[in-house]
């Protein structure tokens, strides 16, 4: 067994800064995109690839790796830039977010692009995936763990509450399920479209042990990531607190970067927000 | 026509078998155990049989999850669930995802008969044969069946093994080999082709029967594999007969005839009749009631090709 990297929070800062700036300028150049989503989930696909996750690019398939699935496919020119930050593609890559037989799609393909778990699209399929590979992880007493990252507007869908069932059932305490809490989904608030709250206790009620955490706290993601499983024989929600948009000020927030794209003036606002490309 | 064999049975029989050699094997029901005939399975194997309840959805991603983690699930539910209320994962966890899963539709087309056309599955194969990466299989006999769960848990890949629960008779000598993508030519025939697969293979032969005994000459084709075809099987049947009639417990549209007629259309043009299920949601009946009611017995299937013949030497 493999096992990762440590990274400091300061470190995680940094790469997801990176991610931020990656992210902003592929949906720029693509003119497609999510940028709200990447924005807000930033800080947690780095603090899982860099501090958390037992995965080894050279070896993309191996049986030990831990999972990580992501739920919120649209969300992938985060997921992309995090990938290639970590190895497992050139990051020159990137620049061909959606360009015609790009392997990185408008959202993403496993069968295609090294370091992908599962293709993820339509809202409410990585959950359930995720249970099911979290089983085959308890069949063979195995020590590789699954996690899984939602936005918080995909739990509208049902078949995440037929997963979240599951997963108690099971008692998948080797699952981490977080949840993007940025509160804004494509058409406005989540609570105005429809409610979500109150998650702690709807998680707690179906059996999961849940915590809250700030989800732009590298340190504090860190430390909830170890901190997992929280209670043995149950699986583990983090529902961490996010700002859609986070670090680009005009798209903070705002339901509108959903899937806004940038114009240049406003790319080169948010590059100069987001701080200087990190060398090396 | 209600003698022979229930199909779940070698189904269930051939996992155990597996399963006893392969530990990857595992089985996910959605509280289908009896009616997949998978309890001996659960008592054998009981960590290895995960039962997702009453959630379809769940169901067949936990199989893509399971996939994931090296195992090779077997995903067992009625058909009509199964397809119905999962074809978004069908599609995305499993076929897109080329995730090694075998969807097992069990009691497919009108097989539920009286408990209508809710329970009914006669649109699974129009669904399943438009999504691309996903073999499609509809075995005919017990043989077929044991030959087909061996041949897809041996291969890497997604696959929909579409199963009844009517008795069926034995259509294959004992040393039949199945092959993925291969149809068998069950009898030779120069006249007109019957191509049928599932529970409609036995009536088509008997249809072969009445035919030799009217003086026509009827070749009967097993179209198992509907995804990948054998498009070489149809081609030859519609240049060395007049016709093609197909045979299946599904709709019209979309099934094996639209299979056939797909080919035909575009490779050798022929005279055909597409014997299935109108687009009409079935009347209450049993299974077998409704069969008779749709004419899908040897004799309806005798008289669409005497027409077809007619039609043609009029035309």
């Amino acid at each position: 067994m493999k096992q990762t990297a440590e990274s400091s929070p300061a470190i995680l800062r940094d790469l997801a800064r990176q991610v931020r700036r990656r992210s902003v300028q592929m949906v720029h150049s693509a003119g497609l995109g999510h940028p709200g989503g990447d924005l807000s989930a930033a800080d947690i696909l780095v603090t899982l690839y860099f501090g958390t996750l037992n995965v080894d690019p050279e070896e993309p398939d191996a049986a030990w790796r831990d999972r990580f699935i992501m739920s919120k496919g649209h969300c992938c020119a985060s997921l992309y830039s995090t990938l290639a930050l970590k190895g497992f593609f050139p990051e020159q890559e990137l620049n061909g977010f959606m360009a015609p037989l790009s392997r990185l799609s408008g959202h993403p393909n496993r069968t295609e692009l090294p370091g992908v778990e599962a293709n993820t699209g339509p809202l409410g399929h990585g959950l359930p995936i995720a249970v099911g590979a979290a089983l085959a992880g308890k069949m063979d007493s195995a020590a590789w763990r699954t996690f899984v990252l939602t936005g918080d507007g995909e739990l509208q869908e049902g078949s995440n509450w037929e997963a979240i069932m599951a997963a108690a059932h099971y008692h998948l305490d080797n699952l981490v399920l977080i949840v993007d809490r940025n509160r804004i989904q494509q058409g406005g608030p989540t609570e105005s479209i429809l409610a979500v709250e109150p998650l702690a206790a709807k998680f707690q009620a179906f059996g999961w042990a849940v915590r809250e955490v700030d989800g732009h706290d590298c340190a504090a993601l860190l430390d909830v990531f170890h901190a997992t499983p929280f209670a043995a024989g149950h699986p583990s929600c983090i529902l961490a607190k996010t700002i859609k948009g986070k670090g680009v000020s005009f798209m903070e927030d705002r339901a509108e970067w959903h899937h806004g794209v940038p114009n240049d003036a406003q790319l080169a606002v948010a590059l100069g927000e987001l701080g200087p490309e990190i060398h090396g | 026509m209600g003698e022979g064999f229930d199909c779940r049975i070698a189904f269930a029989e051939t996992l155990e078998c597996l399963a006893a050699q392969d530990p990857r094997i595992v089985a996910v029901v959605n509280d289908s155990l009896g009616s997949t005939r998978l309890v001996r399975f659960s008592q054998r194997f009981p960590a290895r049989l995960i039962n997702a309840g009453i959630a379809e959805q769940n169901m067949v991603g936990i199989g893509a999850g399971l996939a994931n983690g090296g195992k090779v699930p077997f995903v067992c539910a009625a058909s009509c669930f199964l397809t119905a209320r999962a074809l978004e994962q069908v599609k995305v966890d499993v076929a897109y995802s080329r995730a090694n899963v075998k969807l097992c539709g069990m009691s497919s087309g009108l097989a539920y008969g009286q408990l209508g056309p809710t329970h009914h599955s006669i649109e699974d194969l129009a669904w399943t044969r438009a999504i691309a990466n996903l073999t499609v299989i509809v075995p005919a006999d017990p043989i077929e069946t044991e030959q087909a769960v061996r041949a897809i848990a041996a291969e890497d890949g997604p696959v929909f093994l579409r199963l009844s629960r009517m008795p069926v008779p034995e259509v294959h000598p004992a040393d039949y080999r199945f092959r993925i993508g291969s149809a068998a030519v069950l009898k030779p025939g120069s006249d007109v082709t019957l191509i049928a697969n599932g529970t409609m293979v036995c009536r088509a032969l008997k249809a072969a029967s009445l035919l030799d005994e009217a003086g026509v000459s009827a070749r009967v084709i097993n179209l198992a594999t509907l995804q990948p075809l054998d498009r070489e099987v149809i081609l030859e049947a519609a240049e060395c007969t007049a016709g093609i009639v197909t045979v299946e417990e599904h709709s019209i549209h979309g099934g094996l005839g639209g299979a056939v007629a797909e080919v035909t259309a575009t490779g050798r043009p022929v005279p055909m009749r597409i014997l299935g299920i109108p687009a009409s949601f079935a009347p209450t009946g049993s299974a077998e009631w409704l069969l008779e009611h749709f004419s899908l017995t040897p004799q309806g299937i005798f008289s669409a090709a005497l027409e077809l013949l007619e039609t043609r030497v009029r035309g």
